[in-house]
């Protein structure tokens, strides 16, 4: 199969309407990021404290957000996780002593708002999906006596890691709805289960991760990404100027700047967190935009080594045409993979993903219409400095001659 | 097959054979090959579940500490050799940044006594530069490698209190490190299996230092109560202890304040073991103490020569009891009344592991429930499946029989990834699993410019055999060119970034890697033994 039989679209000649697009979407994102004061960064950057909480059945994110107000002070912001009943719950930047008891006082607040009426939480019983497996064990061990149940220590710390794997693995993602599903883990008895229905209950949300930033660590991790982009971008130039030439370089870096700002203004206007992995995202993002673009500036070099006939844009051109088959098939089997990572990769990758998503379109269109127009562009400025008109390109010289074959060699 | 092909093919074989041992190991059943799985690839945190915590170590503490030392030796030394001074006394340092800049100032030292003064300072203190600020007063300031070195020794000594500490805890897996070379006063602790690290980090700020001293007074009122018992001033070589009122009980832990002498008998560092132990009352619980050889031949000489006189139990400043000593005690003792048995557990713990040398601040705390980390590894497995046999499915459409060849390839790459990993002991991370998904879709690139390249060939006219060539050799310059540039900025991301963004950037590094050998050099091995058939080749499915 072939999509793509020697194609011979005229790329530069249309490149303005695609200019103007990567303009717009440049100006959209950086209004944007105008309007909202920067970036949004995720609490990794400006410190703070994330809380991603399971329910059995969500709540409103208003009532979570309301319930919280009570206690906790600052920004509070309740983001619902697609089609889960989890949340993020996550508050702004604030001091390091409260960001101590932060996780405590959250976790107190959705205890009294969410965990209402439970018989078992006035009688002061044990939260099972709130505990860890030592705690329950330690819980457990004196109350089974009493009721005559009889283990060893050992036994008794196996049970209760099985009834914490039961709850921890898919699909109860952290849950257990009532304490009878615990009937049919290995070791639960009908005695155990009476016991363990005694002390404890089955709460209506549970804790799947905390992640707490102070305020100091977080403007030192944004300055450090900030500089990782740069100088990952400057080693690009650098290395792209060593293999080709100057203006090789400038073009790819202009372009490659181009993905990073249109990606970082599309997720302001979609309003998504820019985090850690969304700055990995970025990075490879640049490495993978440039590998697009290298792959057509190959090709022109060796066109122009080949002494192919024609002016510098048209070969150009050319040599667009001839990877078009390559670049489109590769952006699509890299975005597929992207795509089931956004798609199925899970929450904790919804950031990362959609930057690739996003990037991957961005990164493949750019070293068509945005590298390749500069490339041309600086060779016109240069060619008109020499004195020489457009028409004459350096480049133009009668193909096929034997000095010409002996250079194709030598290149491979 | 001629002989080249055949050396190729064992060279390929091997590669495989190593790998698959590198991740399965010789299983005989299934049961091992599971268990052979999970001993060779190590899960992060945040996919195993666990809390990872960044400590930075207010070093200025360490530093107040040694000033606040010098300041009293040095006020001795001075009385001993009859200099007269108004006052000494330390210039705290107030941040992290400005530990360096402690310094010491003593305050009228006649002009007469400066030399002796001097001579103290440089024979006593050589660790210090002194300064005079006038005629009578004076400043000194830690020497710059005096300063390091006091630094470093803080950084260490915290970070092997920390480890005692969680390893007593029982978590054995917990590791404690510096987080980053440039960062010198930062610790990460890592600690997989821990979902609330609220304990941990209690116990890691509990300073508990013991201290027993010998009571010269008291209790008192209060501090003005005791002075003014005292005529105003303190005794010489003598302090006050206040004890905290709450949670009174007997033996005079009524709150008030001692007397008592500056120097303890026994402190901190002096204790050999501790361990909980039932108290008195039923229902109760005490921390039981075993002193030093060292100390308990001082404790025994001091207890032997003061009995009937009270003792002072210090924790962490404060006075505990003041029990009166009724016979020579040689190396033990214990404290009474902890609230519950895990309290009394923690008092030893801490005891044991002795206090650090400065506090600690909590700059970042991660805590990943192992039912997210479960969650996080099979939404991994899916959306590697998926994005797998998309790709697959892509290129057999798109290449025929040829796709089948970028497929081995592909597979290979990923074997040859996860078998690297478990090599070089390297942690599986969330956006690790995401660098070996998107390194099977960026590797593929490899496949397809040469196959773009040898369609080209083809279409040109040229026959099979040298158009499978053409298309390896040409496309050989631009693979190398691309996959320079992904490791260029993975390898930066590597060095600069921190946690789990490292793992993506040790896969995508490892993946491109393998890919060069496994798209150019084991892809090619499969068209050239297609194409060494006796039978010639005159079409290629591609």
């Amino acid at each position: 199969m072939e999509i793509f039989k020697r194609t011979n679209f005229d790329f530069l000649g249309r490149k303005w309407p695609f200019i103007l697009l990567s303009l717009l979407l440049t100006v959209a994102g950086l209004i944007s990021l105008w309007m909202k004061g920067g970036p949004k960064y995720g609490i990794d950057f400006t410190g703070g404290a994330l809380m991603d909480v399971n329910f059995i059945k969500r709540p409103p994110a208003e009532s979570i957000r309301a319930a919280l107000r009570h206690k906790i002070t600052g920004e509070i912001e309740v983001q619902e996780i697609g089609n889960t009943q989890e949340v993020l719950i996550s508050t702004g930047a604030r001091d390091d002593n409260a960001l101590q008891v932060v996780r405590g006082d959250m976790i107190s607040t959705l205890n009294t708002a969410f965990n209402p009426g439970q018989a078992g939480q006035a009688a002061g019983k044990f939260d099972i999906n709130l505990t860890s497996q030592s705690a329950l064990a330690d819980r457990l061990r004196e109350p089974l006596t009493r009721g005559g149940v009889m283990l060893s220590d050992d036994q008794l710390q196996a049970i209760t890691k099985a009834i914490t794997n039961f709850r921890d693995t898919p699909p109860r993602s952290g849950l257990i709805s009532s304490l009878d599903d615990l009937a049919g883990v290995p070791g639960v008895t009908a005695p155990f289960l009476k016991v363990l229905k005694d002390e404890c209950f089955a709460g209506n949300f549970a804790i799947r991760s905390v992640e707490t930033v102070g305020p100091r660590i977080g403007a030192d991790l944004r300055q450090q990404a900030i500089n990782v982009v740069l100088i990952a971008l400057g080693a690009m130039l650098v290395y792209i100027a060593f293999r080709f030439e100057w203006k090789y370089g400038v073009a790819a870096v202009i372009a490659v700047f181009h993905d990073t700002i249109i990606t970082i203004g599309l997720f302001s206007l979609l309003n998504k967190q820019i985090d850690l992995t969304v700055i990995a995202a970025l990075l490879t993002l640049v490495g993978y935009s440039m590998n697009d673009t290298i792959v057509t500036f190959d090709r022109i070099r060796e066109n122009l080594r080949l002494h192919v006939r024609g002016t510098f844009p048209s070969i150009v051109n050319l040599s667009i045409n001839q990877t078009l088959s390559r670049t489109v098939l590769t952006s699509g089997l890299t975005f597929l993979t992207a795509l089931s990572l956004f798609l199925f990769g899970g929450q904790v990758l919804n950031g990362f993903s959609l930057a690739l998503v996003i990037g991957i379109i961005i990164g493949t269109y750019s070293s068509i219409f945005i590298a390749s127009p500069i490339l041309v562009f600086w060779h016109n400025v240069a060619a008109g400095k020499a004195g020489q008109t457009k028409a004459t390109a350096v480049e133009v010289r009668p193909a096929g001659t034997g000095k010409g074959a002996k250079t194709a060699k030598t290149v491979k | 097959m001629n002989k080249s092909l055949r050396i190729k093919f064992f060279l390929i074989l091997g590669v495989v054979l190593v790998c698959l041992y590198g991740v399965i190991g010789l299983p005989r059943n299934k049961a091992e090959l599971i268990a052979n799985w999970q001993n060779n690839i190590h899960l992060g945190l945040d996919l195993r579940g666990g809390t990872y915590l960044v400590i930075q170590v207010q070093q200025q503490d360490a530093f107040n500490a040694e000033a606040g030392a010098v300041a009293d030796r040095l006020k001795d030394a001075a009385r001993k050799a009859q200099v007269q001074f108004a006052d000494v006394d330390v210039e705290e340092a107030k941040t992290l940044e400005s530990a360096n800049n402690v310094a010491v100032v003593a305050k009228g030292v006649p002009a007469a006594q400066a030399g002796t003064f001097r001579g103290i300072v440089s024979e006593q203190f050589s660790q210090w530069l002194l300064k005079p600020v006038n005629q009578t007063d004076y400043r000194l300031t830690m020497k710059p490698t005096e300063a390091l070195t006091l630094w470093q020794q803080t950084l260490a000594q915290t970070k092997n209190t920390i480890d005692k500490k969680i390893n007593a805890l029982g978590l054995t897996e917990a590791t404690v490190q510096q987080r980053r070379e440039d960062k010198d006063s930062e610790l990460l602790v890592q600690m997989p299996g821990v979902d609330d690290p609220a304990r941990v980090k209690q116990i890691i700020q509990t300073a508990a230092v013991l201290e027993l001293y010998d009571v010269k007074g008291g209790p008192f009122a209060s501090r003005d109560e005791a002075l003014s018992q005292n005529g105003g001033v303190l005794p010489l070589g003598t302090k006050l202890i206040g004890a905290p009122t709450a949670g009174a009980d007997q033996n005079s832990r009524g709150g008030g304040v001692y007397l008592v002498t500056r120097t303890p008998v026994v402190r901190g560092p002096d204790i050999r073991d501790a361990k909980p132990q039932n108290g008195d009352l039923p229902n109760t619980w005490d921390t039981g103490f075993v002193l030093s050889q060292d100390a308990s031949r001082r404790f025994g000489a001091y207890t032997g020569s003061h009995v009937g006189q009270r003792l002072a139990i210090v924790l962490d400043g404060k006075v505990l009891s003041a029990p009166t000593i009724q016979n020579q005690i040689n190396d033990q003792g214990r404290i009474t009344g902890a609230p519950s048995q895990q309290d009394a557990m923690d008092l030893a713990l801490n005891l044991k592991a002795g206090s650090l040398p400065a506090s600690v601040r909590y700059e970042q705390e991660n805590t990943v429930g192992p039912s997210l980390g479960a969650d996080s590894i099979r939404q991994g497995f899916v959306a590697g499946i998926a994005g797998v046999l998309a790709v697959i499915v892509a290129m057999l459409i798109y290449y025929k029989r040829s796709g089948i060849n970028a497929t081995l390839a592909l597979v290979l790459n990923a074997l040859i990834l996860i078998a690297c990993l478990s090599y070089f002991g390297a942690v599986l991370t969330l956006p690790g699993i995401a660098g070996i998904i998107l390194t099977i879709g960026m590797a593929v690139d490899s496949n397809v410019l040469i196959f773009e390249r040898i369609r080209e060939e083809l279409h040109a006219g040229k026959a099979v055999i040298p158009a499978v060539d053409a298309g390896f050799s040409k496309a050989l310059l631009t693979i190398i060119d691309t996959h320079v540039t992904t490791v260029v900025s993975c390898a930066i991301l590597f060095l600069f970034g921190s946690g789990p963004v490292k793992g993506f950037a040790v896969t995508l590094v490892i993946g491109l890697v393998a890919n060069v050998f496994t798209a150019v050099f084991v892809s090619r091995f499969i068209f050239d033994w297609e194409l060494s058939r006796p039978k010639p080749v005159t079409a290629l499915s591609i």
